[in-house]
């Protein structure tokens, strides 16, 4: 029904567009990532492997990233582990209360990522709150110093941030779940246990794919929480990325970590999208 | 049905406990914007506006605000000028490309900021584009397509082909067909993708980080702020941005429950 001159005029504007400001930096990215950087700190023009082999050669950039994988995988099943028991509450238990539920799982999302962060260090640190308040009742004498600036204080952040991202997908694959199922099998004399795990829970793991993988790519990349509230032990890829692109001047390197990045991420993305086509409804 | 009943009432304590979680920071950051001596320390004293006087005397502070409203509101006309269109393409054309072309679009939405924010800084390095507000508007307005793309797609899939059908049969233009019938029928979900737009580049730093020229947009103001060490003023801020937001959201559910009510009185 829709013309020649109509499907060109909605096709055209938005691929040009993204062709010059997406594909264009990302194709930049991948040539970079092959070029070098001179002595003088002037980007050499000529094709090399030595950004990818100085990769693979000093341990400090794989073990970043491996560190890195291990808090977002952290971060992903304490999301899941909070939010999921969180999303079956409201979409089976919450009753009237469901719509209000529901915004205060968004409302945090407002508050800007940033800020939270920082309220977190503002809790966290050795005069923060909760060391004055943990001495002030008298349970510690001393301010615990493990609380800020480790790794832990990374994951609890980020599993702050990242919580309502599992939730959302979560609920909204167990709000798509036909009611008369949960009542057929009760009917059928399945206790509560048994229909959760033979019937909700197996139609829901879409939606827990999908808020795994939210939590695991968006904690993976993040840079500014390592540097608020990290310390040296917290440092993730992204802080190195950055320090590449900033003092240390190294672009080309700072691009190959980043294209494995982008590789990661995307057959990450795929690999879900694969497992989430096969758990989904038939 | 006791068993059920139980995990019920563990379900519940659960909830509670994650909002609990979710909004201990948020309670954190407002209580102590209004404490006299500084952030930290239990239990808060000396309750003050000091924080806020200080904050609307900060004009650093401000002009950065200024500075994020224009990006937002700049990112927000360019990611709905292509957005709209790229998903009534994705909808309703079909060239070569189609499949890479919508990977390519939502790409944004998922990867770390920090991956597009530095290819768009490598594009304006080697074009000789200056870094300035404007680099930050087309960054946070091309990375942010993908919301735009998403809302309309979702509110396409809903809409009715028939009227479109209708307004062509009866000798409507495309073009007339597009203002009359498509746009009104799509409005909340080009009125959602709006909100969401300005919010997430009101809020975004990793793109911006890369971008950035000589003026600072809000949260870039406060990270600097934050690395010199932590001061009152950024509860003060977050705080009123918090209330505004809420607002928003407030409004926006409304504006959503009326039009909903509507269409089922229709």
């Amino acid at each position: 029904m829709f013309s020649r001159a109509y499907r060109a005029a909605i096709t055209l504007p938005p691929l040009l567009w993204v062709a010059l400001f997406l594909l264009v930096p990302y194709v930049l990215l991948l040539c970079y990532s092959f070029w070098s950087v001179s002595p003088s700190q002037v980007i050499v023009h000529s094709w090399t492997l030595d950004n990818y082999r100085e990769l693979f050669r000093m341990n400090v950039y794989l073990q970043t990233l491996f560190r890195s994988m291990w808090i977002a995988a952290r971060v992903m099943i304490v999301s899941l582990l909070l939010g999921y028991p969180l999303a079956y509450y409201l979409s089976f238990h919450a009753g009237a209360r469901k719509d209000l539920f529901y915004q205060l799982v968004i409302i945090p999302l407002w508050v800007s990522y940033l800020v939270r962060a920082y309220a977190w260090k503002t809790i966290l640190g050795s005069d923060g709150v909760l060391n004055t308040l943990l001495q002030y009742v008298h349970l510690t004498k001393h301010p615990l110093e493990f609380l800020l600036y480790s790794p832990f204080a990374v994951v609890l952040t980020l599993t702050h941030i990242y919580t309502p991202f599992a939730v959302l997908p979560i609920y909204a694959a167990l709000e798509h779940i036909p009611r008369n199922l949960v009542e057929a099998s009760h009917d059928l004399g399945a206790s509560p246990l048994q229909t959760f795990w033979k019937v909700i829970f197996p139609l829901s793991i879409p939606g827990v794919l999908a808020g795994a993988t939210f939590a695991f790519v968006l904690s993976l990349g993040d840079f500014l929480a390592p540097l608020l509230l990290g310390g040296p032990s917290g440092i993730m890829i992204s802080n190195i990325v950055v320090s590449l692109f900033g003092a240390a001047y190294n672009w080309p390197l700072g691009a190959a970590i980043s294209l494995c990045m982008l590789l990661l991420v995307v057959s990450l993305l795929f690999l879900s999208e694969k497992l989430e086509k096969k758990w989904s409804f038939r | 049905m006791s068993g059920f009943r139980s995990s019920s009432r563990w379900l519940s304590w659960h909830a509670f406990a994650v909002f609990g979680f979710l909004y201990l920071p948020i309670v954190t950051l407002i209580v102590y914007s209004f404490n006299g001596s500084g952030v930290g320390g239990f239990p808060p004293r000396n309750l003050t506006l000091d924080w806020y006087r200080m904050l609307f005397a900060d004009g650093a502070i401000w002009e950065s605000v200024v500075n994020s409203l224009i990006v937002a509101l700049a990112a927000m006309a360019i990611s709905l000028t292509f957005g709209i269109p790229a998903a009534l393409a994705l909808d309703r054309a079909n060239f070569p490309g189609k499949a890479l072309f919508r990977r390519l679009v939502l790409l944004p939405l998922i990867l770390p900021g920090i991956i597009t924010g530095l290819s768009l800084s490598m594009l304006f390095h080697d074009t000789q584009v200056k870094l300035s507000l404007l680099t930050i508007i087309l960054g946070h307005g091309t990375a942010l397509i993908s919301v735009a793309t998403t809302e309309v797609f979702a509110g396409l899939q809903k809409l009715d082909r028939g009227q479109e059908e209708a307004s062509l049969d009866l000798g409507a233009n495309y073009w007339q067909t597009f203002w009359r019938i498509t746009m009104p029928n799509l409005g909340l979900s080009i009125i959602g993708a709006a909100l969401l737009i300005f919010t997430l580049s009101m809020d975004e730093i990793a793109v911006s980080f890369f971008l950035i020229g000589r003026d600072n947009t809000l949260p870039l103001e406060i990270w600097g702020r934050l690395r010199r060490g932590i001061t009152p003023e950024i509860n003060a801020i977050s705080t009123i941005i918090f209330v505004f937001s809420l607002v928003a959201i407030v409004a926006w559910y409304r504006l959503r429950v009326n039009a909903e009510t509507r269409e089922i009185a229709v």
